[in-house]
């Protein structure tokens, strides 16, 4: 197991907008810089990527979370 | 029926703001606030504070039930909404009003007509407020277009009538180049909405942004003269005066002129701002918006005049008249603001929130520092990024630049990233010093003088 983890505190979404699907599901081959959730910090809209590459297993967060800097926000397998 | 308890509905240095002029009026307060703002400075500060939901604004500073059942629960007879949140929300006004409360502001209606951009447009046209020319409603034909134009002036702006977001907007300087675009717009907005027509709207030229503050009771109105806020990145004002330094006197009594006539004709009550775009080149101003709230860069208007205009505000709420009449309101010298935010500007302005660790500002009868810090504080990632405003007075807008240069150096906020170091370089810019500046000044300086920006 691989954790991604937030680079900033903020509101965690897991989808591009709004009634979207979530950027990853389990299973999806994740290559490395991958999108794979948005860190809304400061009414400013930041790109969480993938730090390595993997295959995705779950968020372990919910859409709409606030998290910590350096909180796990998904896994990959 | 002066206001006795007041709920302020906001948070950050607004709310510490209004708590204070609340204060010297003798009312009790009660802040409302997320569970991610149980230790801002507001709450402590106020004479009661209450939990309203979660962090996220939809769930606590936006939530209409939350917070009128936090003013019935303290038997507040008055909600403040600050800027932003709900202070322009006609909803949330009426709901307030349904509740019995007072609403520190004009009523739901006022809001609705001054929010709306069409409507507030034909309101000031009404006032004989000159708006920005434009056509009067949608063109499909090059030779209308072309007479259109001439009557307005050039450049003008082709926006598709059925269009939004930006999409398509040309700009034509002159009847040749308008002959060449308005078919290319017409055929993309045929293809892209399947409604060729279009409108056309002047274009200011390097705009500079000058707003005139208003207050009225309802009976009559009164201006507290203009602010200048040309320095903006992304339509955010970052640097904001009082008086404009471009403006003649006349120009300055014909403007303040026709705010307060507008604010008089509506019937308007409480703080408002008429913002207009100043063409300097040709004198001309043009009416853009009203704004129904107090504004963030309200305190460098009060350092020029010497009134407290939050607290004219909440007296005219309780019913009071206008304590003050045009005559008595004059300038003082000049007074600069500046808002400093918790971003990087040397990483594309990248949010930084985090603790404070050390706090040390400038202390000097000529500089007033509105914040929500203190050391320890962590300033949560939810909310916008302003920390404080640093605001200074001066004889003159020489001696201001100067003792604002002086008061940002002698501030230090550590633990986090902020915007002092370009508000440094800023104050000791020729152009910002020659006053050369217009609404888009700013965003290129930064393309090309990021090198002057010292961490």
């Amino acid at each position: 197991m691989t954790d991604i983890q937030s680079p900033l505190p903020g509101t965690f979404y897991l989808t591009p907008s709004p009634g979207e699907p979530a950027y990853k599901s389990k299973g999806d081959t994740v290559s490395e810089g991958d999108v794979i959730g948005l860190i809304e910090v400061m009414k400013t809209f930041i790109e969480v990527k993938a730090t390595d590459a993997g295959t995705f297993d779950s968020y372990v967060v919910e859409n709409e979370q606030p998290v910590q800097a350096g909180q796990v926000i998904a896994k990959l397998s | 029926m002066a206001i006795k308890t007041l709920l302020i509905a906001n948070r950050g240095e607004i709310a510490v703001r209004i708590i204070r002029a609340a204060k010297s009026l003798g009312i009790k307060t009660v802040q409302v606030y997320s569970e991610a703002d149980e230790n801002m400075l507001a709450v402590k500060l106020a004479d009661q504070a209450i939990c309203i939901g979660p962090a996220s604004a939809a769930q606590s500073y936006l939530n209409h039930d939350a917070i009128i059942s936090a003013a019935k629960d303290a038997g507040a007879d008055a909600i403040h909404p600050g800027y932003g949140f709900l202070s322009e929300n006609a909803n949330f006004v009426r709901a307030v009003a349904n509740a019995g409360l007072i609403f520190v502001g004009p009523d739901a209606d006022l809001i609705e007509k001054m929010g709306n951009k069409i409507a507030a447009r034909q309101t000031a046209m009404k006032a004989g407020v000159a708006v920005v020319p434009g056509s009067d409603g949608a063109i499909s034909d090059l030779d209308e277009a072309v007479r259109v134009a001439n009557e307005i002036g050039y450049p003008v702006m082709i926006k598709a009538a059925a269009g939004g977001g930006g999409r398509g907007i040309r700009i034509a300087d002159d009847e040749a180049s308008l002959r060449r675009l308005a078919p290319q717009a017409q055929a993309e907005a045929v293809s892209a909405f399947g409604d060729g027509s279009y409108y056309l709207e002047y274009v200011v030229v390097n705009a500079r942004h000058i707003e005139v503050q208003v207050m009225g009771d309802g009976k009559s109105a009164v201006h507290f003269f203009e602010r200048e806020c040309s320095l903006q990145r992304r339509r955010q004002k970052i640097w904001e005066e009082a008086p404009s330094a471009t403006l003649d006197e006349a120009t300055r009594q014909e403007l303040c002129q026709s705010a307060v006539k507008l604010t008089r004709d509506i019937g308007y009550v409480g703080a408002g701002t008429v913002e207009y775009l100043y063409e300097e080149s040709t004198g001309r101003f043009f009416f853009i918006e009203m704004n129904t709230r107090i504004q963030v860069e309200h305190p460098v208007t009060e350092a020029i005049t010497g009134y407290d205009l939050v607290a004219e505000m909440i007296r005219i709420a309780g019913g009071a008249p206008l304590s003050v009449s045009q005559d008595d309101i004059k300038i003082n010298g000049h007074s600069i603001e500046v808002r400093i935010n918790a971003e990087n500007p040397l990483m594309h302005f990248l949010p930084s929130p985090g603790v404070i660790t050390t706090l040390s500002c400038a202390h000097a009868p000529e500089v007033r520092f509105d914040h929500f810090l203190y050391e320890g504080y962590t300033i949560p990632p939810f909310y916008d990024s302003l920390l404080g405003k640093l605001i200074v007075h001066g004889n003159n807008r020489d001696e201001a630049i100067a003792a604002m240069h002086q008061a940002l150096e002698n501030t230090t906020i550590s633990g986090i990233e902020t915007t002092i170091p370009l508000l440094i370089a800023l104050a000791k810019d020729n152009e910002v010093k020659a006053g050369q500046v217009h609404t888009g000044w700013l965003e290129h300086w930064l393309e090309h003088n990021i090198e002057k920006i010292k961490p």
